[in-house]
């Protein structure tokens, strides 16, 4: 039997469908084989829930992933859950929620912003694009939990690296070239993904403070401080009302700082918590767990940019720069709040125009930060660039575009005009 | 190793080596060049000591600039290019070759910036591990992967190797820990990657770096996250009278929800030796010994220092000691650290493995370690970093005996394919490099070593910068290395062997 007789029997699906909805990883190793002989792009899909982020671009085909689905294999002890890409999240979620454990790093879900409703994707789509939630600066990112992978280049091979152990070093680190590379480079098949005990307990302490300048000190004492804080947010005032909270009056802005761990433990860190930042008893509260899962539940879920009609835009700075930041932005008719204990600024503009996203990229850029464009008019998207890069690294990313995929048939453009 | 192929030795490099010399010394001043048989014999090995190899010439730039003309030049002349930090790598990954340049980072050794706002210290390359610490821990801050050779280990290696360390379970490794990097690529283009922020836009190539064991760039300055101290450590000292039970006990504690900052298992024979070398106080008579430490605030770390010994005496542990003070916290600890010098009073030449496998699979693998130990009649002593499953088999030899010495080696590569058998990894933390680079095939197909080649060749097409390293060179489709074998028969004999 010839190579190619071979490759069409394990395939029962038509091929001249223009959405391939594959159910197997030989299947999905197929499709893209056929298509890099053909010279035919792809588009990589799972459950859209971040379809909009990125450029638009044009494709002949579309991969959808979402019936390539399962769980392989689930082992609390090692703190590792195997999937196919296309399982989505929700499914993950709750399996590791029985035995008390969880995926640390809060995967945002971008479902509210785009549609009004929840929507967390599928795993695949998650690690393509790599976004963290509050417990980033402690836990890491999708990044640092991937532990190893299948997938399939854009040649049609299947290639793997990593595995299930978290301490790995062998070869390059592929998890992580791959992890933000919003399918780009390869197509996830299996994934094997770090999960971590939940914590006992949690609770969250709020601090009502007019002043923007105050909120980040907190955030930034609170973050330097011992009480080895899991979440660090500020909402200013426009977003505030937003929130109610059990004994707070005051409907200000406010800093939300969260601490996990024993219930023991908990009370005695927020207690210090208060001595070390000074603040006073009538300016604070203290949520209790279910508020608190609540309250960071909504931060995750970009709750206060629920079905947004305008453009939404993430910068990340160092901690020490965003006050600057922020106030230099204020002509651009900003509304924020903060995340990341102070690194992480969400920017909501109701109106924004080529000229002032540039504008803003560059002084982002200034503060040796980055911007990425998560929600933009559709009348913009096709004419600014969506994510920053500079000369030498995208003369890097092209030749590593080129050693996965050197057809460029993998969701062409979705980052870069030309990758 | 005894019959390990390195690169071919290019006999027109040799030969040029007066002009490039000469050449260098427009590049840098000449007390930076090294060429003489004395001054280069120290960097004729790394901390892989059994194998050795004098380079050609040795650089020791000290600016950026520098090193990338040197690279420029060596890119443009077809010259090989060896990276070295410290030289305390334990894989040979900066072992030199006859006709390269090895490229010195020494005079890289100032930390640039101590930056508490942003919870970050930027330091060049061959600044210390343990420096980074020292610079910030007035202030209650400090670097978390602990290597044990951090006194001595540098950063910018650290970055090479993604080294771990023994709390890398709850801290994670030096990915987890790095911020940005500015890096030299073989054509001499300076770049940076990442910053003070996190997870930089576009393709991680930070974290493609980290690990790439010098072959993918020269890494000339790094940005690391500072932790603030914990305040309360205390350890417990677990004795069991079988491995079985530490291994339970090892399950246990994750499966109840608890992440140690270290968690440390060591068989008897390690146990009586690292007792009888620094009087630890460890329960000699146990057959697998554990240390397991929290960290955190004081209420939360005797909250789950008592489930912990909950646990170990539901899992019938034969002792159990808490850490009452910080002294004897780090007592515990001594004998742990001391592992490698309590084998060398055992033995004239010891070799230490690397492999990580599930934490479940620990008393299989001891198990067959100990099978093995009798078949190449070869003592062993075991430690392994219990949290992540990174298992250090300790082999004890002589290695001015061929025999033993060829035995050790197979020894050692048939623990490396047993820790892939069961499900684990190659190395867990001191990297392929040499000594383990033809076993890749082991963890890799073809198709998979490929893919990383092609990624080697899209930043270093001409294959120049510590090549011979993590790649093997008798693969099946040898055309990316350098050099041609066929039917197991080597082309050029007369070759250098290590």
């Amino acid at each position: 039997m010839s190579m190619e007789e071979k490759l069409n029997s394990q395939t029962s699906l038509d091929f001249k469908s223009s959405v391939l909805k594959p159910e197997t990883e030989e299947q999905i190793a197929d499709i893209i084989k056929r298509c890099y002989r053909k010279n035919i792009p792809l588009e990589i899909q799972g459950r859209n829930s971040k379809k909009n982020i990125g450029r638009n671009f044009q494709t002949q085909k579309i991969l959808d992933l979402s019936n390539y689905s399962g769980i392989i294999k689930y082992e609390p002890e090692e703190l590792y859950i195997k999937v196919k890409s296309g399982t989505p999240l929700k499914e993950i979620k709750e399996a590791i929620d029985k035995k008390n454990q969880q995926l640390a790093f809060e995967p945002i879900d971008f479902g509210p912003l785009f549609s009004g409703k929840s929507n967390e994707g599928t795993i695949g789509g998650v690690l393509a694009c790599n976004f963290a939630g509050p417990r980033r600066f402690k836990y890491g990112s999708a990044r640092d939990h991937l532990l190893g992978f299948k997938g399939v280049n854009g040649k049609g091979e299947i290639i793997k690296s990593g595995g299930t152990v978290v301490k790995n070093v062998t070869g390059y680190d592929l998890s992580k070239i791959l992890t933000g590379s919003y399918g780009t480079l390869t197509v996830f098949t299996e994934v094997a993904i770090k999960v971590l005990p939940k914590p006992d307990s949690v609770k969250t302490l709020v601090i009502a403070n007019p002043h923007l300048k105050k909120g980040l000190e907190y955030l930034s004492l609170a973050l330097a401080s011992s009480s080895d804080p899991s979440g660090a947010v500020f909402y200013p005032e426009f977003f505030s009302k937003e929130f109610t909270f059990n004994d707070l009056t005051n409907e200000g802005p406010f800093s939300a700082i969260r601490i996990e761990g024993s219930k023991l433990s908990i009370d005695e860190r927020i207690k210090r918590l208060i001595q070390e930042l000074k603040v006073d008893k009538k300016d604070v509260s203290i949520l209790d767990p279910e508020q608190s899962h609540i309250f960071w539940e909504n931060t995750t879920s970009l709750k206060v940019f629920s079905n947004l009609k305008g453009n939404l835009l993430r910068a990340v700075v160092p901690p020490s720069e965003t006050f600057d930041v922020i106030t230099k932005l204020k002509p651009f008719n900003v509304k924020y709040f903060i995340d990341w204990g102070g690194s992480l600024i969400w920017l909501q503009l109701d109106k924004l125009t080529a000229n002032d996203l540039k504008r803003i990229k560059e002084l982002i850029l200034s503060f040796s930060g980055y911007l990425t464009v998560v929600k933009i008019e559709e009348s913009l998207k096709s004419s600014v660039d969506i994510f920053s890069i500079d000369e030498i690294r995208y003369k890097i990313s092209e030749k590593i575009k080129e050693s996965f995929d050197p057809k460029r048939i993998l969701n062409p453009g979705k980052m870069y005009s030309g990758i | 190793m005894t019959n390990l192929q390195m690169p071919k030795v290019e006999q027109s490099i040799l030969s040029m080596k007066d002009k490039i010399v000469s050449d260098f010394e427009n590049i840098l001043d000449s007390k930076n060049i090294l060429f003489d048989d004395d001054e280069i014999r120290p960097y004729e090995t790394d901390a892989l000591a059994a194998y050795k190899q004098k380079p050609l010439i040795v650089v020791l730039p000290e600016t950026v600039e520098q090193v990338s003309k040197i690279l420029k030049y060596c890119n443009e002349n077809k010259i090989k290019v060896v990276p070295r930090g410290a030289g305390t790598g334990l894989s040979g990954g900066s072992l030199p070759l006859a006709d390269c340049v090895l490229l010195g980072m020494g005079k890289f050794n100032k930390i640039l910036e101590i930056d508490y706002k942003n919870k970050c210290v930027v330091a060049q390359p061959c600044v210390t591990n343990l420096a980074i610490t020292h610079a910030v821990q007035d202030n209650k801050f400090y670097y978390a992967p602990d290597p044990s050779s951090q006194l001595a280990c540098s950063i910018g290696g650290n970055v090479a190797e993604n080294s771990g360390g023994v709390h890398s379970l709850k801290y994670g490794a030096t990915t987890n820990n790095l911020l940005g990097i500015q890096v030299v690529l073989m054509d001499g283009t300076i770049t940076r990657f990442g910053g003070k922020t996190l997870d930089a836009e576009g393709y991680d190539l930070l974290g493609l770096m980290t690990g790439s064991e010098g072959l993918l760039g020269v890494i000339t300055e790094v940005t690391v996250k500072i932790l603030k101290s914990p305040e309360v450590a205390k350890a417990a000292l677990i004795g069991f009278s079988n491995i079985e039970d530490a291994g339970r006990c090892v399950s246990e504690i994750i499966a109840k929800g608890i992440i140690p900052a270290g968690m440390e298992i060591m068989d008897k024979a390690l146990t009586k030796a690292t007792n009888d070398y620094c009087k630890a106080g460890y329960p000699v008579d146990a057959e697998a010994m554990m240390i397991v430490e929290l960290d955190g605030t004081e209420s939360e770390v005797n909250e789950l220092i008592n489930r912990v010994e909950e646990i170990a005496k539901k899992n019938k542990c034969s002792s159990v000691k808490i850490s009452r003070s910080n002294e004897e916290r780090l007592k515990f600890w001594a004998g742990r650290k001391a592992a490698f010098p309590a084998c060398g009073d055992l033995a004239p030449d010891y070799m230490c493995m690397d492999g990580s496998i599930p934490k479940g699979k620990l008393a299989e693998v001891l198990k067959a370690i100990q099978k093995m130990s009798e078949k190449y009649q070869l003592p062993v002593a075991n430690a392994f970093h219990a949290g992540d499953g990174n298992l250090h088999p300790l082999i004890m030899f002589n290695a001015n005996d061929p025999e033993q010495m060829r035995k050790t080696e197979e020894f050692g590569s048939e623990i490396l394919k047993y820790c892939v058998k069961v499900g684990g990894a190659l190395t867990g933390e001191h990297g392929v490099g040499i000594e383990k680079r033809e076993l890749m095939c082991e963890a890799f197909n073809d198709t998979d070593i490929q893919q990383q080649l092609d990624i080697k060749k899209a930043l270093d097409p001409n294959s120049l910068l510590n090549p011979g390293k993590v790649y093997p060179i008798l693969r099946k489709c040898a055309e990316e290395g350098r050099v041609h074998v066929h039917g197991g028969k080597t082309k050029f004999p007369d070759i250098p062997r290590f």
